[in-house]
């Protein structure tokens, strides 16, 4: 932004919503990583605590929701300023949704903490939730830039946790294979590592959207994408 | 199956804008007022059956470029025009131009509706009758009637049309003007801030006309209301200090402008 409305309270009004989006950033990257945490060390309390801070996002996402509508209505914003306050409202739903996803990991601590899971496999989920952690921090730290060269850098970054979670899916169906009593723990495993994965697509998400409320542009070229589980064959051979 | 992607469709629209014949052009335009430079090389051009809405802050010189267009600026002493200006491809500022029939050809309607002291009939009559357009009556009655229909106005006054013009509302008065300009057969109509005085009821039935008047006409509009600029036209073109700052599609211009200036004006920031 480089000047200021001549409207003063307008600046406020702008200033109010990407300060909720920070706030919102926040909580969402502690829920995010703190669910991989109880999981990996069968904390329910730290999985409790993550399940009660969701309302937090439910709330803000609502709140900021509201404002963008009443300002839109107020104040009738063109070009940048429309941008923003529209890139403001897709922001909130990604960040809305990381807390969900944050959430059903954390549900799902409580369903494996009485069996032993191999060592190895959290801490392939460990790693899958660091990249995406990172991954959230920085395009959190781009939105208070908006720098459409380092939302650019985000979005081709991606691929990176794809490949990680395609690996961990893999490592999990050789385990299913092997014991079918592994096949419960495994599967919320599974579903622990989708929920990671998807946070790192919403983190991507953010990325093209603060690049949108830059440039006036959507960013060019198709999304790098490294996840091949779709089409993975989970025939034992 | 044709997939078409955003960006063949933007093209193909371009194309098509790209080959909407121009019907005014407007190359290397100045304007002095005595020694006061109102206008510096503005090249503007106007396309047929386009609405070009005309954009910026007070003293920008939007209103003196749009006065240029039928040479309403030929009124004030000490006013001086450079540069080329065309009608279908005929230069107006030509000796040989007749000033009269180059107004009858490109109307204009003003900031403040400002109907003749006489009826509804006689405002709309006045100009076919001393450009003899009509040559009975009857022939009359049908102008006067299409044209207060052109405008959206001929069932509010069809049983008082000889009451006076200025009995009306202010909106009523001011499609009654847009009715008077049409009432010639111009080709282009220029409008200078027609919904200032409005409310946005009244507004809302001008903006609503000059969608309508598109299809036969060609029409310059300049506005303070950057949202009304964005509704009605399809071109737009920015004035800062005199000098054309940036001219380009409406939805581009009000969403990501290219230029500095644009963008700070229309988002109400200090430049």
């Amino acid at each position: 932004m480089s000047s200021s409305h001549i409207v003063s309270a307008y600046d406020e009004e702008l200033k109010y919503l990407s300060r909720r989006i920070s706030e919102m950033g926040g909580v969402a990257e502690r829920m995010a990583a703190d669910a991989v945490r109880a999981l990996v060390n069968s904390d329910t309390v730290l999985a409790q605590k993550v399940i009660s801070d969701d309302p937090i996002l439910d709330e803000a996402e609502r709140q900021i929701g509201e404002k963008a509508i009443v300002t839109i209505a107020k104040r009738q914003p063109m070009a940048a300023d429309l941008r923003e306050i529209i890139g403001s409202i897709r922001i909130a739903a990604d960040l809305e949704r990381v807390g969900d996803l944050g959430k059903n990991t954390a549900k799902r601590v409580l369903a494996v903490s009485d069996s032993t899971l191999p060592r190895t496999l959290t801490r392939g989920l460990e790693h899958l939730s660091e990249l995406a952690s990172a991954q959230l921090k920085e395009v959190l730290d781009v939105y208070a830039s908006r720098s459409p060269e380092k939302a650019n850098g985000i979005r081709e970054r991606d691929e990176e946790i794809d490949a990680v979670y395609t690996a961990l899916f893999r490592e999990l169906l050789t385990y299913m294979m092997e014991d079918p009593r592994n096949i419960t723990p495994c599967t919320h495993l599974l579903f622990c590592a989708k929920n990671i994965e998807r946070i790192g697509d919403h983190a991507t998400n953010i990325a093209e959207t603060i690049f949108y409320m830059a440039t006036g542009a959507q960013p060019v070229g198709e999304r790098p994408k490294d996840d091949t589980t779709t089409s993975l064959n989970t025939m034992p051979t | 199956m044709n997939i078409i992607t955003d960006t063949a469709l933007e093209k193909a629209l371009d194309a098509k804008m790209n080959t909407t014949p121009l019907k005014m052009i407007g190359k290397d335009v100045s304007v002095y007022y005595g020694d006061k430079r109102a206008l510096f090389d503005v090249n503007l051009n106007v396309r047929q059956n386009t609405v070009t809405a005309l954009i910026g802050p007070s003293g920008c010189g939007k209103s003196t470029f749009l006065r240029c267009l039928n040479r309403m600026n030929d009124t004030i002493d000490h006013c001086r025009v450079t540069g080329l200006i065309t009608l279908d491809e005929q230069n107006i500022y030509d000796s040989a131009i007749d000033v009269v029939e180059l107004r009858a050809r490109v109307g204009m309607v003003f900031q403040k509706p400002n109907p003749f002291p006489k009826s509804i009939y006689e405002n709309v009559a006045y100009g076919p009758r001393i450009h003899g357009l009509a040559r009975t009556k009857s022939e009359m009655d049908q102008i006067v009637e299409s044209s207060l229909q052109k405008a959206g106005l001929f069932n509010e006054v069809k049983d008082r049309l000889n009451e006076p013009g200025t009995g009306l509302s202010g909106g009523q008065q001011q499609r009654l003007c847009i009715a008077r300009a049409v009432a010639v057969s111009p080709e282009v109509i220029l409008m200078d801030e027609p919904c200032s005085a409005l409310d946005p009821i009244a507004t809302a039935r001008v903006e609503e006309l000059i969608h309508e008047l598109r299809a036969n006409y060609t029409i310059v509009i300049v506005t303070h209301s950057m949202q009304q600029a964005a509704r009605v036209s399809q071109r737009t073109a920015m004035f800062h200090m005199g000098n054309l700052v940036e001219e380009n599609d409406t939805d581009k211009m009000f969403t990501n402008p290219d230029d500095q200036r644009t963008q700070d004006y229309i988002m109400g920031r200090f430049g």
